[in-house]
């Protein structure tokens, strides 16, 4: 009995992830065409930078950790030369606070799932209530 | 034995295929079948490379000693030092002596008179040189320049001397095109840009004077938004720069350019410059296509308007992005009669052409006749990078940085990303 419990738990959970990572697709197909038109450039189309200048976005601490300081530095951009995981880059990253808050969800999802990256998806709703904070 | 021959064989054929592959597959302007390829990269016939030196990391200007010793300034310390000595025992072209000195970062490097300078990204230092050429105190340089701006975007300070006791010091432009908020999509150039003051040109300071800041140099030339290849010219006595131009034409204003225009334009450029000059930055660009300056978006421009104001053009124009960081006038007499007062300039390699291929990763030349290019630039020696496929700023193996000429006549060309010191030397056949 326990048994076909744990069975039936481990099946449910697996295929609840399967669910969770088929529906993000469409959102990472649609973060891809953002990216393309707005990142691109500085982190390159393989997410790996400019060595010194633009960041690397390949399991950063900040692409794949907590998405309130991702939504928020995204937003902000900086000017301040903040060292990424101990480097320091030269270049300034613009404030990205034109784009929608879907289309802010829909690139990190897919920046978070891309470029050997796996992590959450980010919701239209958290960037919603990130937006509220920042000015 | 018979092992032996079946593997240098097999060596033979891998080697044919690979440059038979290089060949077809490179669609440069170079005559392929005049191409060699040596210690990886490609030179016309007659030309052989070989690695002076590997590892160094960071390598970025060079200058080599008439008994053909090699300095190189690092921009990140190898082995806690960032200035190396490099000395050939035995004459194999291979350098076997490497002695490390400085704790500061930088880029530039020269020899004048018997000093070698060396420059931070705030400072230049020099140190005297004995009858051989080395340092005799590598610990206790004298500071000539302090106190200069370095705010990140374009902060190294390269540096380059006449025949009169100056010594000339690029200071870039912290801002990509002067905008009110720096790359951003739209913001507008502030007027004037009151980043000319104190950067965005090249200063003139004395070249044996202590601890000289802005107040005692006079700016030389402005309107320059980033120098890192420059020379003096000793054949028309002028000091030569090469411009890295804007970046993000099409980032910034997707309505007046597309992404094509935007990885060509605007040109890198190579200016002569006389005091007073003024390049352009950031209210002008070059564009080598409608061969015409163009005034930048920021500054009301659409893509077509011309300036009236008196901004110099320049001698010559590469396509852009490319990242020109090394330049050098050939005076030895190794090289055949076409490279004589020509210029050599090293391309670092671009990243702002992006999602359009990259370009760069070479070293070209321009021929030079009574001071002026005499005709359009060709590649001189190419696939640094490794390969089409490592034609981009992270994958690329190797970045060409700086260039010197030894006493031989033979180039030297450093790379940034492997910390390889290349020497390129000519025989006839
Ligand atoms: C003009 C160039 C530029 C553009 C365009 C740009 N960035 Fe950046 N980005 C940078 C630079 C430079 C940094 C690092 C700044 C620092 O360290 O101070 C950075 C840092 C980051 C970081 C945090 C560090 C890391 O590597 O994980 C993220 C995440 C990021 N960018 C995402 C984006 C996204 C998403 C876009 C498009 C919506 C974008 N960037 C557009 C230049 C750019």
């Amino acid at each position: 009995m326990k048994k076909i419990i744990i069975t039936i738990l481990v099946v449910a959970f697996f295929s609840l992830y399967l669910f969770a990572q088929t529906n993000i697709k469409p959102s990472v197909n649609r973060g891809k065409i953002v990216y393309e038109t707005y990142c691109l450039t500085c982190h390159q189309d393989d997410g790996a930078g400019v060595p010194k200048l633009n960041p690397t976005l390949s399991n950063t601490s900040y692409t794949t950790g907590d998405k309130k300081k991702l939504i928020t530095w995204v937003l902000k951009g900086t000017t301040d030369k903040i060292a990424i995981d101990g480097k320091f880059y030269s270049n300034n990253m613009a404030p990205q606070n034109y784009l929608k808050d879907e289309e802010i969800a829909d690139v990190l999802t897919y920046i978070r799932n891309s470029f050997g990256n796996k992590a959450s998806a980010v919701t239209v709703a958290e960037v919603k209530a990130v937006r509220a904070t920042v000015k | 034995m018979k092992n032996k021959r079946f593997y240098s064989m097999l060596a033979l054929a891998i080697i044919c295929a690979n440059s038979l592959l290089a060949c077809s597959n490179d669609t440069s302007s170079v005559d392929k079948s005049t191409t060699v390829l040596n210690a990886g990269l490609e030179l016309p016939t007659g030309f052989s490379t070989i690695k002076a030196a590997e590892g160094l990391g960071e390598a970025r200007h060079i200058t080599v000693t008439p008994q053909g010793d090699i300095y190189v300034k690092l921009s990140s310390a190898y082995k806690d030092k960032t200035i190396y000595y490099l000395h050939d025992n035995n004459g194999d072209g291979k350098t076997d002596v490497q002695t490390g000195f400085g704790d500061y970062v930088g880029t530039g490097i020269t020899i004048k008179n018997g000093y070698l300078y060396a420059s931070s990204n705030t400072e230049v230092y020099r140190y005297k040189l004995d009858a051989a050429n080395k340092v005799i105190d590598p610990s206790k340089p004298e500071k000539i320049i302090t106190g200069l701006i370095a705010r990140f975007q374009h902060d190294s300070k390269s540096i380059a001397l006449d025949n009169d006791g100056n010594i000339y010091v690029n200071i870039g432009a912290y801002s990509n095109s002067c905008q009110e908020k720096d790359r951003s999509k739209g913001s507008m150039g502030i007027m004037p840009c009151p980043i000319l003051d104190s950067a965005g040109g090249i200063w003139k300071f004395k070249a044996d004077k202590l601890n000289q800041t802005y107040a005692d140099g006079i700016r030389y030339a402005t309107g320059l938004r980033n120098v890192v290849g420059l020379d003096w010219n000793n054949s028309t006595n002028s000091l030569f720069v090469m411009q890295h131009g804007r970046d993000g034409l099409h980032d910034l204003f997707p309505d007046l350019y597309d992404t094509k225009q935007s990885a060509e334009l605007p040109a890198e450029c190579m200016y002569e410059l006389k005091e007073g000059v003024n390049c352009g930055w950031p209210y002008v660009y070059y564009d080598h296509i409608q061969k015409k300056k163009i005034i930048n978006p920021e500054y009301g421009g659409d893509g077509k308007k011309t300036t009236t104001e008196n901004f110099i053009d320049p001698v010559a124009a590469f396509p852009g992005h490319m990242a020109p960081n090394g330049l050098l006038f050939y005076t030895g007499n190794m090289f055949p009669e076409k490279y004589k007062n020509g210029a050599f300039i090293a391309f670092h390699g671009s990243w702002n052409r992006a999602p359009e291929p990259q370009k760069g990763y070479l070293v070209a030349f321009v021929p030079f006749k009574d001071g002026k290019p005499s005709s359009d630039w060709e590649i001189f020696a190419d696939n640094f990078a490794g390969g089409p496929e490592f034609v981009s700023p992270g994958k690329a193996k190797h970045r060409p940085c700086g260039l010197a000429q030894g006493p031989d006549g033979s180039l030297y060309v450093s790379d940034d990303s492997g910390g390889t010191i290349y020497k390129i030397t000519y025989k006839a056949k």
